[in-house]
């Protein structure tokens, strides 16, 4: 019986020749993450330990992104124990306001995590490297702080579930609209402890960020990891950015798979998921009138440039809603800059959008764009649960950036024909 | 190891977001995320948790409890807020390993998140992996933990069994 990619990855990491679903390994990794809300746990769990020094200054990353730039005093100081504890360490790969992101854009970015690794991160959306062929799934704190100290992480073997995309894309539909269409079908529990391998000619077609916001959203259908079996578009990608040396690893043949779902893409409309789970999704033709208060478009899920793109192109000489605030996030300083470049910075503020630096910000209600109560927003985000953006009573649609868009015009979501 | 509390039932699909909003996540100090546990969908949760006249609360949910963030601050949250053990139809992955590297005592059991009403009164005895529901007279079986994760709670989670390892090694 052949091991699935994520199988063989975890084998070559617990030098072990295979591994069967089910086993419990300790594996070494490659990369280990935190940010500034699960990271100051993980140092004071590291220190408790008597921690001295972590198991390898240029393997443990720390990115302050949620609350950044710091949005109180005790944010600040959560940073502070980030930056001091980085400094302590020597560790390389620490990101200041300024030089940071949204961790998920920016270490794919900078070829900080490669094909064929393991990574761990002490934030759930870490999944969405799979997309580069990687094993990368999202941790608690005490695991971040027990890879700090002995490099490893425990794993049981999960199973493997492949999901096959065949058929042609309609108009607008993105990698969020596949990966929305496939939780809705599944549900959010649909993979629970499970890998999603994402396949088929319309997964080789998709385009590296349209592949990472597949991946992203892996965990919203309970999985520990998604992944994507590298080829030619994930070497060019990685070619260039990569800081190390790295193997790319494939599947093997004749994977005994949990499960093997097909889509009929032809048969997929831009998705948008009511709240208050990412599974009640619905086609945008089935949407009705929803009236909205607040579009956000950015995110580890959208907030790459072929976004911002997406969003200008559909923005351009237009105006947003008088009843509607635009908030537009770029999700890492050469987003920013590059968006800068070809001036879709200049098409969001003639819109009437505001463009915020980057940061997790309204994401998860921290800060940079909170509802009130009884405020609705739609967001290109990953999550719509209760209270998510803010006030308990406050609601969260989930689309892709040309439904943002387009909807941030109409003030109610709508597709991007409408109106024109 | 037996525990006796009483049931606090909550349905499918309990966020991290439910359990401790990231409003509150500037902060790390357990008693002070325990203040805010569950606010969001059960504004009483924590107010109630104080008027039992037996052992304390454990909480009993349904499908994919702790989905979503991977914030260590829930599972702290629910411990600190006196909660003795979460009983579960199943745990979304992050929040399970998340409460077996903290030593915050979960089981799985479909039968017992079916049959469990709020205010039942249970012993849960751990180390038989059995569920007794006194008010209504049952038993529920659970599952037992792997080896290996049985060595992480015995050793009272994650970062205790590493120094072990380190001493015996």
């Amino acid at each position: 019986m052949g091991m699935s990619i994520a199988e063989k990855i975890l084998a070559r990491h617990c030098g072990r020749r295979s591994v069967e679903p089910g086993t419990f390994v300790e594996a070494r990794v490659d990369i280990a993450l935190g940010n500034d809300i699960t990271a100051p746990l993980a140092i004071e769990e590291f220190r408790k330990a008597g921690g001295k020094k972590v198991f390898d200054p240029d393997r443990v990353v720390l990115v302050p992104d949620h609350f950044t730039p710091n949005k109180d005093i005790n944010s600040a100081e959560q940073c502070q124990i980030l930056r001091s504890f980085a400094r302590e360490q020597g560790l390389s790969h620490y990101y200041e306001v300024g030089r940071a992101g949204i961790e998920h854009a920016l270490l794919p970015e900078e070829g900080i995590v490669l094909p064929g690794e393991l990574i761990i991160g002490a934030d759930s959306h870490t999944c969405t490297y799979g997309a580069l062929g990687t094993f990368a799934c999202g941790v608690g704190s005490t695991d971040l702080a027990f890879a700090m100290l002995t490099g490893k992480c425990w794993f049981r073997v999960p199973e493997t579930i492949k999901l096959v995309y065949k058929g042609k894309l309609n108009k607008w539909v993105s990698g969020k609209d596949l990966i929305l269409y496939t939780i809705g079908d599944m549900g959010v529990d649909g993979a629970l402890y499970k890998v999603m391998e994402f396949s088929g000619p319309v997964i080789s077609r998709l385009s590296m960020a349209d592949r990472l916001t597949v991946c992203n959203m892996a965990v919203e259908a309970g999985a520990k990891c998604g992944i994507i079996e590298p080829d030619e578009k994930t070497i060019e990608y990685v070619e260039g950015r990569a800081e190390r040396p790295y193997e790319i690893v494939h599947g093997e043949k004749g994977v005994h798979y949990k499960k093997v779902i097909e889509y009929d893409c032809s048969q997929i409309e831009p998705q948008v998921a009511f709240p208050p789970l990412p599974s009640n999704t619905r086609a945008i033709s089935r949407v009705g009138e929803i009236q909205i208060d607040q579009v956000v478009i950015g995110s580890c899920t959208n907030g790459r440039i072929e976004d911002l793109r997406i969003g200008a192109q559909i923005l351009k000489g237009r105006r947003v809603h008088p009843r509607v605030r635009l908030i537009v996030i770029p999700a890492t300083q050469r987003v920013y800059r590059q968006a800068l470049k070809e001036r879709l910075i200049e098409i969001f503020v003639d819109s009437g959008a505001v463009v915020s630096p980057p940061t997790c910000g309204p994401c998860l209600g921290g800060h940079m764009g909170v509802l009130a109560e009884g405020e609705r927003a739609l967001a290109t985000t990953n999550r719509n649960f209760i209270g998510r953006m803010g006030h308990p009573q406050s609601e969260v649609y989930l689309s892709n950036p040309a439904i943002a868009a387009a909807s941030a015009i109409a003030g109610k979501i709508a597709g991007p024909e409408s109106g024109k | 190891m037996q525990i006796k509390a009483r049931a606090y039932k909550f349905g499918d699909n309990i966020s991290t977001d439910d359990i401790i909003p990231a409003r509150y996540l500037n902060i790390s100090d357990p008693k002070e995320l325990a203040r805010h546990c569950m606010e969001s969908i059960d504004k009483e949760f924590v107010r109630k948790l104080s008027r039992t006249s037996i052992g304390g609360y454990c909480i009993v949910a349904g499908k994919n409890f702790g989905c979503g963030s991977s914030r260590e601050h829930a599972p702290l949250a629910i411990r600190e807020a006196g909660i003795s053990c979460v009983i579960a139809e199943s745990f979304a992955r992050i929040f399970f390993r998340n409460a077996i590297n903290i030593g915050l005592p979960i089981l799985e059991s479909k039968r017992a998140s079916r049959r469990i009403d709020s205010g039942d009164e249970i012993v849960i005895d751990l180390s038989r992996g059995r569920i007794t529901n006194l008010s209504k007279k049952e038993n529920y079986k659970v599952q037992p933990f792997p080896e290996f994760l049985q060595q992480i709670i015995d050793a009272g989670g994650l970062m205790n069994y590493a120094k072990q390892k380190v001493k015996t090694s």
